[in-house]
């Protein structure tokens, strides 16, 4: 006799609370992990989001031939231990390139003393009672205000905090990738295409597997100390500069985009492989007329993933030197340069409040740049996706 | 049966009729129903188009075909039936060697195309299927334009050099394969957009439109609804006109309907090949009477 839908009833309860349960918990991870993300992020634009305003102070600046031989007295000397020693130092040879400035008195916009900039910013109390009065009153005439922080994104590092900007290890970051992206982006997706089209499966090219598999978990300071080892001992590259940096990474960028450009190639279906030498093709047209354009999505996905990957590292490249005080933004690849999480690291080791909200601001920049660099991803993705 | 084993890679003969008349007398003419003997002449020579001789193939240890040998003649249609796993689809890859594809197939025999053995040294694969086409089970067509599906492969060999005469091929192929009609107005959608059948026919013309010798069809309609399936039998019917057709297929009424020729496979081995009316009316063995009969398979 088959049981009544009441009987069968009592028993799905019990099934269907499991499921329920089940339902929560996994919800619940998700929440946990998403609450982990927004305190993060908040935290980071809390603390970060002040390094991108920038107290600045109002002035009248004579240039004369006084200031030329002593910079400080382009001001009055009330405000000058208010304003950032970043503005003296270069006006002598201002006045020197500008011959029309002599003897002319304007009234500008000058970057303030980092104890300034804290000090209006509600972080530090360094300023001297006298020094704080003349402050105030300039608040109280609008001539000192907080100001959007242009330098932090025009300049390099520098030790007095108002002028250490990014942008010099934006570049280093950018030539860093471009010889890492011109290194292992040919070379992988070739591998992986010998790999998965072309090598016979073998007991040699399953060693070769294992070992691609096992150098993608490699820990990334290993690479630092390949890169030390064989590119600047050994070839004599520059040391701390993009070539050597763009090397490092591309060892440690590798793997990934061999697996993933063969994750990508093997979802192919044989189908379309099957067609295409079905009518003749020989292997290499039916990689690059068949192949290869269904599965561009999956590979520049994967390449731009290792990319950004490639982009947040900072291990390997303290052990080949760019994890140091390099002020100065350079587009060759063989000068010193510096890259934007080793800035970054760079700036967590300073003492003061001045650059504990570079680090933040500098965390920003680069979370905004992987951001794009995964959206860019995603788009591509979806542009090139075909469906058969 | 005795004549099985001496020559059973001819069609068997039926000894209640007169011999002497030509195949391509009987078969390409409209009265194939006369059922006259095919016989070993030197106009069977003539028309013959892959001559296959003591062909075993192995998947590893795994012996898949045991010594076939079969004639395959021009300008008819022969269909390899058996149940599954009998090899007749490897078989079929045989003839363009697709088997080349999977590392562990070892072959021994001889496959005969123009009087080249195809498994020579010195026959090029790209050559080999340039001259036999293949039409596979499921459609599968590139996922590019209907026209690049068609385009692709003359421009790749060659055989257009002006963009009027790529067109023209198109259009040439697409008409062969009945197509034409359906698709003239939107020849630049994707091949995939099309309906299982109108992909199915496609992936013909695509396969005609390098001009092949023979066309192989590796159940062409399994994954066919059955009016797609009945146009698909009459484009065979029609394109032998043009080509050799060696098909696959499970389904036996479709075999005898459209083919000439039908060879009967078993565990690798080939029991049995005849006209197929013979084969239908009257088949030499007993197991391949039992599975036409639907004792099995």
């Amino acid at each position: 006799m088959s049981q009544s839908f009441e009987e069968i009833s009592a028993q799905l309860k019990k099934r269907h609370r499991r499921s329920a349960r089940m339902k929560w918990m996994t919800m619940g991870a998700l929440i946990l992990s998403a609450a982990f993300l927004v305190v993060f992020i908040s935290d980071m634009v809390v603390r970060g989001w002040p390094a991108f305003q920038q107290a600045q102070i109002q002035v009248e600046v004579s240039y004369d031939e006084q200031s030329q031989k002593l910079p400080l007295a382009a001001v009055d000397e009330d405000v000058r231990p208010l304003i950032s020693r970043g503005f003296f130092r270069p006006l002598p040879r201002k006045m020197e390139n500008n011959p029309a400035l002599m003897g002319t008195t304007q009234t500008q916009w000058v970057i303030a003393d980092s104890r300034v900039d804290q000090y209006l910013k509600g972080n530090e109390d360094r300023l001297r009672p006298a020094d704080k009065e003349t402050l105030q009153a300039l608040v109280e005439e609008g001539r000192a205000e907080l100001k959007f922080n242009t330098t932090f994104f025009t300049t390099g590092d520098s030790k007095m905090p108002e002028l250490a900007g990014i942008a010099s290890a934006a570049i280093g970051t950018v030539m860093t990738m471009l010889v890492t992206m011109a290194v292992c982006f040919p070379i992988g997706v070739m591998t992986a295409v010998y790999l998965e089209e072309f090598a016979p499966d073998n007991k040699l090219t399953q060693l070769i597997e294992i070992n691609i598999n096992n150098l993608a978990a490699v820990p990334s300071i290993l690479f630092g100390l390949l890169g030390l080892a064989i590119y600047i001992s050994f070839f004599g590259v520059p040391r701390s500069s993009p070539l050597v940096g763009g090397l490092t990474l591309a060892l440690m960028t590798l793997p990934v985009i061999i697996i993933s450009t063969r994750a990508a190639l093997r979802s192919v279906p044989d189908s379309i492989r099957h067609a295409a030498f079905g009518v003749g093709c020989s292997r290499w047209q039916v990689v690059r007329d068949h192949v290869l354009p269904v599965s561009l999505p999956g590979i520049l996905t994967g390449s731009i993933i290792g990319l950004a990957q490639a982009m947040g590292e900072t291990a390997p490249l303290i052990i080949v030197g760019m994890v140091a005080f390099i002020p100065d933004a350079s587009i060759s690849i063989t000068n010193a340069s510096t890259v934007m999480p080793a800035q970054i690291f760079t700036w967590a080791s300073e003492p003061n409040s001045a650059f504990a909200e570079k680090t933040a601001g500098g965390i920003l920049v680069l979370l905004a740049v992987l951001i794009f660099l995964n959206a860019l991803a995603v788009w591509l993705r979806n542009k090139f996706e075909r469906r058969w | 049966m005795n004549d099985t084993t001496l020559q059973n890679f001819q069609p068997q003969q039926d000894q209640s009729l007169a011999s002497g008349d030509t195949v391509r007398g009987q078969y390409s003419d409209a009265t194939p129903d006369k059922g006259q003997p095919v016989t070993r002449n030197e106009s069977v020579e003539e028309n013959l188009s892959v001559r296959v001789r003591d062909l075993s193939l192995w998947y590893g240890e795994h012996q898949a075909l045991d010594d076939i040998s079969i004639d395959v003649f021009a300008n008819t249609v022969t269909a390899l039936i058996g149940p599954s796993g009998c090899g007749k689809s490897t078989f079929l890859r045989c003839l363009n060697r697709m088997n080349d594809l999977i590392s562990s197939v070892r072959i021994k025999g001889l496959v005969e195309m123009d009087g080249r053995d195809v498994n020579a040294r010195g026959m090029d694969e790209v050559a080999l299927r340039r001259r036999v086409g293949m039409v596979f089970q499921k459609p599968n067509p590139f996922p590019k334009s209907i026209f690049e599906n068609v385009a692709y492969a003359p421009r790749m060999h060659d055989m257009v050099s002006r963009k009027a005469d790529q067109d023209e091929l198109v259009e040439r192929a697409l008409r062969d394969a009945g197509l034409w009609n359906e698709v003239k107005d939107k020849l630049h959608e994707p091949g995939t957009s099309l309906s299982g059948g109108q992909q199915q026919r496609l992936c013909i013309a695509r396969a005609i439109a390098v001009r092949p010798d023979v066309i192989l069809m590796d159940e062409p309609t399994s994954a066919l609804d059955p009016i797609s399936t009945a146009t698909i039998e009459d484009l065979m019917d029609k394109l032998k006109q043009d080509f050799t057709i060696v098909t696959v297929t499970h389904n036996m009424q479709q075999a005898a309907r459209v083919a000439d020729y039908t060879a009967f496979f078993h565990l690798g081995e080939m029991i049995e090949y005849n006209a197929t009316k013979q084969m239908f009316a009257n088949p030499h063995t007993k197991k391949a009477e039992d599975y036409i009969t639907g004792r099995y398979g």
